[in-house]
């Protein structure tokens, strides 16, 4: 049995018909009409939805407001009997008490140290004068602290940047608002943007003038820290922090909408993850010729040089992304739960 | 050096690096990469017990192209071989069995990131089974301790805000001390790697040179570690955070978590500052106080909750005191049967976690007992698994934890009189208050339900992962039971190497 047909309008041979009648693809009317179909659908809401959405909203708050009221009085119940009150006094005065002590242990011990700064302490060993004496000829930085922590105890710094990472992530974990809470109505996504705009300076014109002063000396001085950090102080550490607190400046100054425009979710994971990836991958090959003494293609080359010290320059460039990328997440999490 | 002896630091470096790659990628897949990173960690790990089965002694691998003091190194032998191998089959086994638990748990957006958490923790505990530098096991301690605490706020609930954040404070308590100790160390010693530093106290003890400051460094360090792992005083965080939290990470951290930190304990006294120096500084004498005390208030405090998963917490804190009075002997008997408990409270303690969160959702989501009452017959491999966990954490023979409490009171008959007859007491006792609290819910699970109470109509099957990793891990309990003499030879052998 042929199957039945009750929409001839739409099947093909009318719609053939129609565009050569017509000249247009069926197809574009067809992608036209979906087009208003979501446009009207997207129309503000009436003002009667808005109010009852207000009034759902103002019912909610009641009720969780009852609800922690009851709590607060079950929990406070007991505790506001005389007992409670006196073991909550004893609590006090002995953590007051034991802090005291261990403060008082702690300065003893101090007394007890090897004296500071004297020549024959122990930490004044073959390691330190090897770090100061060959520092610069092994690992080709000028900056010894930078061949330290990322050529001789490089394994530390791995780990040292993945704690940022960790924490970015846990950051992440605990205040981004889920993409189902972003769902919601336009109604609610005005007054989020409302609610984030109350507590900062909106379009203040001192902050904006100042900030387009000193956002791209900022980012610039960053960068400046973080490729030279093998040469001078500095390094990806303390680069990084000063190209995310200019970022954060940014931010303030000129509002979320604009900062999107080149540092969104997608940016941060893409490049914290690189970066990472990066330093993981380079320090297993390096690790790994060390290790088992093959040769390796890294060289320490001329000292002072701004592509010198081996892996450093890149190392550095690496720690100094995931120090402003966590830093600009941090910041923007904690105040708005998205970037 | 030949090839397999790279396997540790691939261990590390494979979880760490992936790491990052999760965390751009979807839910779908972080959970397929996680997966698949886990069981090559597993595969690496037992090809590398395998070979160090045949390799007396230890070794040590450079990581990067300087000699150790002046780089980073780490260092690996069989029990260091092994602990990774049983850390890892945990790891890989929890996640299996709580996998559906955390896609229904978690917000689907952020399930890459608790993927991109478990990880981390992999990489930091393997780290820390590994490192021969007191640094480095500082710096994967913090990346332990946030990864752990993030595994309790990624189910976003007020109670586990709570917990975590109770966890978070007493967890920072204890970094800090053991940071401080590691600071007053490397003054008093110059070094951070931990033979040097063993060289150097044996010098200043020897010397009778700087005594009061070592023992300060010893205190804050131990107190610090105990702090991390939920020795009985320092306990309060342990109900909530094992309880609330979703199954996986209520499994990964009273399995791995607590036990990275005392196998770091064990370093600390083994290598790092030598057990003749800690003997003489009588802190082992606290620490086997207060684990003989925590043994019987864990188990009391066991016996008055109502809720599965927070009656299984508070026993994790007696069998932590277990651990602690095995280390606290203070003698290489007593090390080994700490070790041995480790593992065996592990791989129990991590099915116990799973098969509750199994039972519990064949009783509508409830995990009180009254609820629970033939929630064995509702999901028979959860309710199998939980038997088996519970008589193994009584001590029932054919399983781990009956060779665990004989070890115990084996390497007992070494001490002095006192502490001997404590030990046996307190086993007795303790062992008597755990029969209590677990065939008390094991007989529950079998019982008619109440009436008046209404279950789900389809019985609790939570998929072939789920089952899977309940069967694998019954299978790991009896077999840590049948070859227990085998698992303690290896365990004495590699203490022997690892000072």
């Amino acid at each position: 049995m042929a199957r039945i047909r009750n929409d001839y309008e739409n099947s093909w041979w009318p719609r053939l018909l129609r565009w050569l009648e017509t000249g247009s693809s069926a197809l574009d009317d067809r992608m036209e009409e979906e087009m208003e179909a979501t446009h009207e659908g997207h129309l503000l809401p009436s003002p009667e939805e808005i109010a009852a959405q207000e009034a759902k909203r103002e019912e909610r708050i009641q009720r969780k407001l009852s609800d922690e009221l009851a709590l607060y009085t079950h929990a406070h119940q007991w505790s506001r009997t005389k007992g409670a009150k006196l073991a909550d006094w004893a609590y006090r005065i002995l953590a007051v008490v034991i802090c005291l002590a261990i403060i008082f242990l702690l300065l003893q011990t101090a007394s007890f140290l090897p004296s500071f700064g004297s020549p024959d302490n122990p930490a004044h060993n073959e390691v330190s004068r090897r770090y100061i004496e060959k520092g610069m000829e092994e690992t080709g930085a000028v900056n010894i602290v930078a061949g330290m922590i990322l050529d001789y105890r490089a394994f530390d710094t791995l780990g040292e940047s993945n704690v940022l990472f960790v924490a970015a992530c846990s950051v992440l974990i605990l205040l981004r608002l889920s993409s189902d809470k972003k769902d919601l109505s336009s109604v609610h996504q005005l007054e989020m943007e409302a609610d984030d705009r109350m507590y900062e300076p909106k379009n203040d014109i001192i902050l904006q003038k100042v900030s387009t002063l000193l956002v791209p000396i900022i980012l610039l001085y960053g960068v400046y820290g973080v490729m030279n950090g093998h040469i001078s102080p500095g390094g990806g550490f303390s680069g990084g922090a000063v190209m995310g607190a200019g970022l954060i400046l940014y931010l303030n100054a000129f509002g979320f909408k604009k900062a999107q425009r080149f540092f969104t979710f997608p940016v941060f994971q893409a490049v914290s993850a690189c970066a990472l990836t990066f330093y993981a991958l380079s320090k297993a090959y390096s690790f790994f010729t060390g290790a088992n003494h093959l040769p390796s293609f890294i060289s320490p080359g001329t000292p002072g040089n701004l592509f010198s010290a081996g892996l450093i320059p890149y190392l550095n460039i690496a720690v100094g992304l995931v120090v402003c990328c966590t830093m600009y997440a941090f910041y923007t999490h904690f105040r708005k739960g998205d970037m | 050096m030949a090839l397999w002896q790279s396997i540790p630091f691939a261990c590390i470096l494979l979880p760490l690096g992936s790491a990052a790659i999760t965390s751009v990628l979807k839910e779908r897949w972080a959970k397929y990469w996680t997966m698949f990173v886990l069981v090559c960690l597993v595969v690496l790990s037992s090809v590398f017990a395998g070979k160090m089965l045949a390799f007396s002694g230890s070794y040590t691998y450079m990581m990067g192209h300087y000699p150790a003091p002046f780089g980073n190194e780490i260092r690996a032998g069989q029990l260091e071989a092994v602990t990774a191998l049983f850390f890892s089959v945990i790891m890989l086994l929890s996640l299996m069995g709580g996998m559906k638990k955390v896609e229904e748990h978690l917000l689907s957006d952020k399930q890459s990131l608790y993927y991109v958490m478990l990880l981390l923790l992999s990489a930091a505990l393997m780290a820390q089974v590994y490192t021969n530098d007191l640094f480095t096991a500082y710096v994967f301690l913090e990346i332990m301790t946030l990864s752990a605490c993030s595994l309790i706020t990624a189910r976003n609930r007020g109670r586990t805000l709570v917990a975590a954040t109770r966890y978070m404070i007493m967890n920072l308590l204890g970094s800090g001390m053991f940071l401080l100790g590691i600071t007053l160390l490397y003054d008093l010693s110059g070094h951070l790697l931990m033979s040097n530093i063993q060289q150097a106290v044996a010098h200043l003890a020897a010397d009778g040179q700087y005594r009061m400051p070592l023992t300060v460094v010893i205190a804050l360090m131990t107190i610090g570690l105990s702090i991390k792992s939920a020795l009985f005083p320092f306990h309060t965080w342990v109900p909530d955070a094992y309880g609330y939290s979703t199954p996986t990470s209520a499994a990964v951290l009273s399995s791995l978590v607590s036990k990275g930190y005392i196998f770091m304990l064990v370093k600390l006294f083994w290598r790092v500052i030598g057990l003749d120096v800690i003997r003489s500084t009588g802190i082992l004498d606290v620490l086997f106080v207060f684990a003989m005390v925590g043994m019987v208030m864990g188990s009391l405090s066991a016996i008055r909750q109502n809720d599965v998963r927070r009656m299984i917490a508070f026993s994790s804190v007696a069998q932590i005191g277990y651990i602690f009075m095995g280390l606290g002997m203070g003698t290489k008997e007593g090390a080994a049967a700490a070790m041995f408990h480790i593992f065996a409270h592990g791989v129990s303690k991590a099915m116990l976690f799973l098969s509750a969160g199994g039972l519990a959702d064949a009783s509508g989501n409830h995990k009180q007992f009254r609820h629970l009452r033939g929630s064995g017959f509702r999901s028979p491999i959860a309710g199998v698994a939980f038997t088996i966990g519970a008589l193994s954490m009584v001590g029932f023979p054919f399983l781990g934890g009956f060779t665990s409490k004989l070890n115990f009171a084996m390497a007992a008959m070494d001490q002095s009189d006192i502490r001997m007859l404590l030990v046996l007491a307190v086993l007795a006792v303790s062992t008597f208050l755990n029969t209590v609290y677990f065939l008390k819910t094991v007989i529950t699970l079998y019982r008619k339900p109440l009436p008046g109470i209404e279950y789900p109509a389809e019985k609790g099957r939570r998929g072939f992962c789920f089952n899977a990793s309940l069967v694998l891990f019954s299978l790991v309990n009896i077999a840590l039971g049948l070859f227990s003499q085998n698992v303690m030879g290896l365990i004495t052998r590699g203490l022997s190497h690892f000072g």
